[in-house]
Parts: structure tokens; sequence; C-alpha cells
């Protein structure tokens, strides 16, 4: 067609040198491609580096000083008498044991939960209903932590909501203590455990549960000998959530625990008396994620998150 | 629609073809407001290699997983070999399936893949072994036995997912498109060994596919599947021969489906006749048909060479345009484009069809 003639591109206009500063940074930029990873990362690492792990080994630093009992100062020094104590007083054993009995319970009670309601989500359920349910469980992420923490206070209280709706089975409330603690520790964490394990149910096809049933399982073996070992990585994932935010809780366990002590609360009730001590009972909620990481690891669950 | 039950021969030699495998009485299958299976009766008799073949849609894979146990009846009965599971759960009915996409547990290997059945039933462990290496044997697959799914090739995985379902003898087996994922060439190999293997067991094959070809070329008897409805049941010699309907003419291989003038020359009344294009042969204008042959006088209007065969396109007087399919042999007549010809055939290759 003879219109391709009559238009002439236009002359060199786009070839025209440019010269902001923004075109020469990036000229200098092209050229050194380490610079350019340097200013990628400056900002993240230097947040993370500084912030966060540096504030981590302060911490560390500090377990490691001690207090003058009189005048409860903190002296710069090395000793392990901070580290000692904690070992050797049977009254920190039993609070980081129970703490760690405390994680361990509530990531079981999150598991069973998440497991029926996963393969009802993934697997039964209506789009709609999936939704609605999908909401439901992301929904407690979105409220204060320190609403939902007074709200199960009230729930748990001597003569509040729970007394009253399990009276006229003649049962009460467990009242404030472990078990207020745990079930309100399970309610927080829930999400972190249902969405891993709906997802990861999800992404079984159909097929495999119908193979199961066709070779001859049950419903409940196909759960056991197919869909558990399936999702093992999408509950070590949450687990990995739902174990060291318990952990490291103290809030809940001064509203709801009662008289039950976790590391949290002591820690806390130590930050400012003794801050060394606090720092090296810190390192004992670490010390435990670190080897729970390194179980799951070893387990290989991690290589398919 | 119903075949007939007659027993063939005593079941000495060869498997016992009497009696039926899978009988369905009017069954009909709902999703909501769509009906996938509409009031469905279909005999399936014992050892047969069964095929239901149909475009995707068509109700056969629902039919499959209704036998199979994994989709419920809306209403009708389905008899294992006269006994009635219509409300029986999978594991309580004696078929196994082999699945489309072969389904086999990633997290096992294809060892445990292949035992899965015999470990709920409880089988003793030396004998599940032995049982084991004598499927994997049988899919002349011994060597795999330790790796995960996930290690094997396509066709290994078909394989395993075979054995997995025959280690467990069922009385019928189901097989899902189990070829569709494979290409070519692997397809045409399992075809042969699937054929073989049905042949050693004995057991009654229900193969679910979209391919004609596959279809004509592994089963003893074909259903034709469409809209939910079966249009025909035969051998696979019936169904291409003489197709009952016009979905059956068109949808196994190519035809010439002609009605109004042509047909009422060619067979006295105007409804709609298939015939096969290469049934039909060129022969110079004029020349006098055989007794009982048809003749048609036309021009060539488009030739397409195809390798063994070639391909012309005829317009008749009436107006029709006929696909004649010529074999390349060496008394191929040389007819090219605007060539008047005169097209011939048996008249007993017309057929009417619904």
């Amino acid at each position: 067609m003879a219109v391709i003639h009559e238009t002439p591109p236009p002359p060199a206009a786009a070839v025209q040198p440019r010269n902001s500063l923004g075109d020469r940074i990036s000229r200098i930029l092209y050229a050194r491609p380490k610079a350019r990873l340097t200013g990628l990362l400056l900002l993240p690492l230097g947040w993370l580096g500084v912030l966060y792990i540096g504030s981590l080994i302060l911490l560390f630093i500090t377990a490691f000083w001690r207090t003058d009992s009189f005048t409860s100062k903190v002296i710069p020094a090395f000793t392990l008498e901070n580290f000692i104590e904690i070992i050797t007083v049977p009254a920190y054993q039993q609070t980081a044991l129970r703490t760690i009995g405390i994680a361990l319970a509530v990531t079981v009670l999150c598991a069973a939960l998440a497991l029926p309601l996963g393969l009802y989500m993934a697997k039964v359920a209506s789009p709609k209903m999936r939704a609605a349910l999908a909401i439901g469980i992301t929904l407690p992420l979105w409220a204060g932590y320190l609403v939902k923490v007074f709200s199960w206070r009230i729930t748990f209280s001597s003569g509040g909501p729970l007394d009253w709706l399990l009276a006229p089975l003649g049962l009460t409330g467990p009242g404030y203590g472990t078990a207020a603690l745990i079930i309100t520790l399970a309610y927080l964490w829930f999400p972190y455990m249902a969405v891993p394990v709906y997802n990861a149910f999800r992404q079984i096809p159909d097929s495999l549960f119908d193979a199961s049933s066709d070779l001859g399982a049950k419903a409940w073996s196909t759960v056991w000998t197919v869909a558990v070992p399936l999702l093992k990585p999408a509950f070590v994932a949450g687990s990995i959530f739902t174990f060291s935010l318990s952990l490291g809780d103290y809030i809940a366990a001064q509203f709801v625990g009662g008289k039950t002590q976790v590391i949290g609360t002591v820690i806390a009730s130590n930050i400012n008396l003794n801050p060394p001590l606090a720092a090296a009972f810190g390192t004992v909620p670490i010390l435990v994620v670190v080897l729970y990481l390194f179980l799951a690891r070893k387990s290989g669950a991690l290589k398919q998150l | 629609m119903r075949a007939s039950t007659a027993s063939l021969s005593p079941a000495t030699e060869e498997p016992a073809l009497s009696g039926d495998a899978i009988s369905l009485s009017s069954v009909t299958k709902s999703f909501g407001e769509f009906t996938a299976v509409k009031d469905l009766d279909l005999d399936i008799r014992s050892g047969e290699f069964f095929s239901l073949l149909g475009p995707s849609g068509s109700g056969k894979t629902t039919v499959l997983r209704m036998v199979a146990g994994f989709e419920p009846v809306t209403s009708g009965t389905i008899k294992l070999h006269g006994t009635d599971v219509t409300s029986k759960a999978p594991f309580e009915r004696d078929v196994n399936t082999v699945f489309q996409d072969y389904a086999l547990f990633p997290h096992l290997t294809v060892a445990q893949n292949v035992g899965y059945g015999l470990k709920l039933r409880k089988t003793p462990k030396a004998e599940r072994e032995r049982r084991v290496a004598e499927a994997l044997d049988m899919v002349r697959l011994p060597q795999v036995a330790g790796r995960l799914p996930s290690q094997l090739s396509g066709g290994q995985r078909q394989r395993i997912a075979l054995a997995r379902a025959l280690i467990l003898r069922p009385q019928v087996l189901l097989l899902d498109e189990p070829l569709g994922a494979l290409d070519k060439q692997l397809r045409e190999q399992m075809q042969i060994e699937l054929k073989q293997i049905q042949r050693e067991v004995g057991i009654t094959f229900i193969f679910v596919t979209h391919d004609q070809e596959e279809a004509l070329t592994l089963s003893d008897r074909v259903a034709v599947f469409n809209n939910g409805n079966i249009e025909q049941v035969g051998t696979p010699e019936d169904l291409y021969e003489r197709p009952a309907t016009r979905f059956v003419a068109t949808f196994l291989g190519s035809t010439n489906l002609v009605e109004g003038e042509l047909a009422r020359q060619l067979t006295g009344t105007d409804s709609l006749v298939s015939i096969r294009p290469e049934r039909i042969h060129l022969s110079a204008p004029g020349t006098p048909a055989p007794e009982g042959f048809s003749s048609v006088p036309a021009i060539i209007e488009e030739i397409v060479y195809t390798g063994p065969t070639t391909r012309y396109v005829a317009s008749t007087a009436t107006g029709d345009r006929l696909i004649v399919q010529e074999q390349n042999d060496s008394r191929a007549s040389a007819a090219s484009r605007g060539d008047a010809v005169e097209l011939q055939w048996p008249a007993r290759f017309n057929f009417h069809v619904s």
C-alpha cells in the first residue's frame, strides 16, 4: 500500500541525548552492578541488621551483665550467674517447661481444629461458604490484640458468659488458669495454622481421595494415610507460628492465666528489677525456637514450604 | 439399547464372555439444573473390553464415576455381576479405577502405591511383597519399586497406576482416559499393552475415551455418547460400517451425508444417507455401473494428497459435494481439477442414518 511511503518516520527526535540528573545516575549505575545491588539492599538489610539483629545481640550481651543488689543498677561485666540461676532454680525450670508445654498444647489444638475445617473448606464447602469461612478465620487478625484478650478475660470470668452458658449442663468454665490460657492462645494464633492447612488441602487433587477410596480405604484411613502426610509441611509451617508466638506471649497469660507463670511473665516482672536476668531468660524461647526450626528442617518439611 | 446377554462359549479357554459384569438401568445423574446422564440403560458383558466414547461433556466420565461409586446416581440402579451396588461406597465395590491424572500418592514409593490396597486389606507382608513384585513384573517395571512417583516418566506412572488397580484383582477395571496425557507414540504402544494385559487377566475393562481411533482399535464393543445419551452400542465394525445416527457417522471417522434429491437417486427415499469416502471410487465419465453399484457423475473440485491416500472433493449435478478417498496404489487414476468423473461404489454401503 502506498500510504506507507507518504509518512516517513520523524527525523532523529528519538535519538536526542537525554541528560537529566536521573539519566546520568542511571547510566552510572548501569555500568556498576555492585553499586546497583548495594542501593537495592541498603535499606532493608540496614533495618534488619542494625535494628533487629543488633537488638538481639544487645539482649544477649546484657544477659552476661549483673545487677547491683543494693542500688539495682546494671553493671557491665562478664558473669554466667544469670544463666546458672535460670538453669538451677526449680521455679525457673518449671516455668520454662510449662511454657513449652503450653505452646505445644496450643499447637496441637490449632492443628486438630485446622484439619477438619481445612478439609471441609477445600473439598466440601460451596464457593460462597468457603469465602465466608475464609473471612471468618482471618477476621480476628484485623481486631486489636488487647481487645481479643480482654474479651476472653470476660468470657472466662467467674460467673461470666462461659459459666452462664455451661450452667444448664451443670458445669462451670475452667476459670483463669492454664486451660484458659491455652484456649485463648489457640484462638489468637489459629489463623496462622488454618490458612496454610486449608491452602495445602486445596492443592491435593480430588483424584487422590477418589483413588484411596477406590483402593478400599474408608474416609478415616484416607485422612490418616493420604491427607495428613501430604499436609505435613503445612502443619509444620503453621506450628512455627503457633508455637513461637505462644512461647513469647505474656499479656494473655496476665489476663487469663490466673496464677500460671510463663517465661514471658517472668521476664516482664524482672525487666525493671533485674534486666540481665530477664535477658538471660529471654534467650530460652529463642533457643527453643531455633531447636524447633532445626527439627522441622530435619524432618524435611521446610523444603516443601 | 439393551445388549443381548446370550452366552457364547463355555468358559474354558476364552475369558468367560457370559453374564453381565455391569448393568445400568434407567440411570440418571443431575448436577443441579444440568442433567449429565439421562435415563441410561447399558449392559457390559463379563470379560469385555468396552469403551465409552464421546466428546467431552457427553456424560461418559460421569457414567464411569457412578460405576466406581464416586458419584451417587440421581435415580436408577447399577448392578455389578447381578448384585445391586447402587448405594454402596467405592470401597465396597469390587471395581478399581485407573485415573486420568494417574492419582498416584506422591508421598509413597511405587511399591507402597501398588501395595496400598493390599495393606488396607491387611494382607500379610510377605504375600503383599510377592504380589507387588508380580504386579510390577506384569507392567514390566520391576526396577522402579523404590522410586517416588515424581521420579517416573508419564508412561511409567500410567503403568504403575494400572498395576495398583489390577493388583486387587477386581471384577471390573475402569479406565478414565488413561492414555490422554501421553504423546502419540507412547499412546500407541500403551494401547497394545493394555489390550495384551486385558487378555492375560481376563478382567472386564471399561475404557473412557474421546479418541475414536483409540476406541475402535482397543474395544470389543463401544458405546457412543452424546449429550448424556447413548447414540449406539456395537462392535467397532458395526459403528463404523453401519452407523445408526448422524452423530455416530460423523464422530467416527469422516463421512458423506446426503439427503434430498441425491439421496432419492441413491436409495429411493430422501432421508439422510451416509457414505464413507473410502468406499467411493473414481471412474472415467460414462463408465456403466456394475450390478449393485451406485453411480453419480461429478466434477473434481479439489485434490488433497495425504501420503497413502488422496482425497478428492467432487461436486455432483444435484449440487452435493462428496469426498472421495482413493488409495495411492499402482492403479491410482490421475484425475485433475475440473475433470468430469463417474463416482461409483457398491450400493450396500449406502446407510440411512437418523
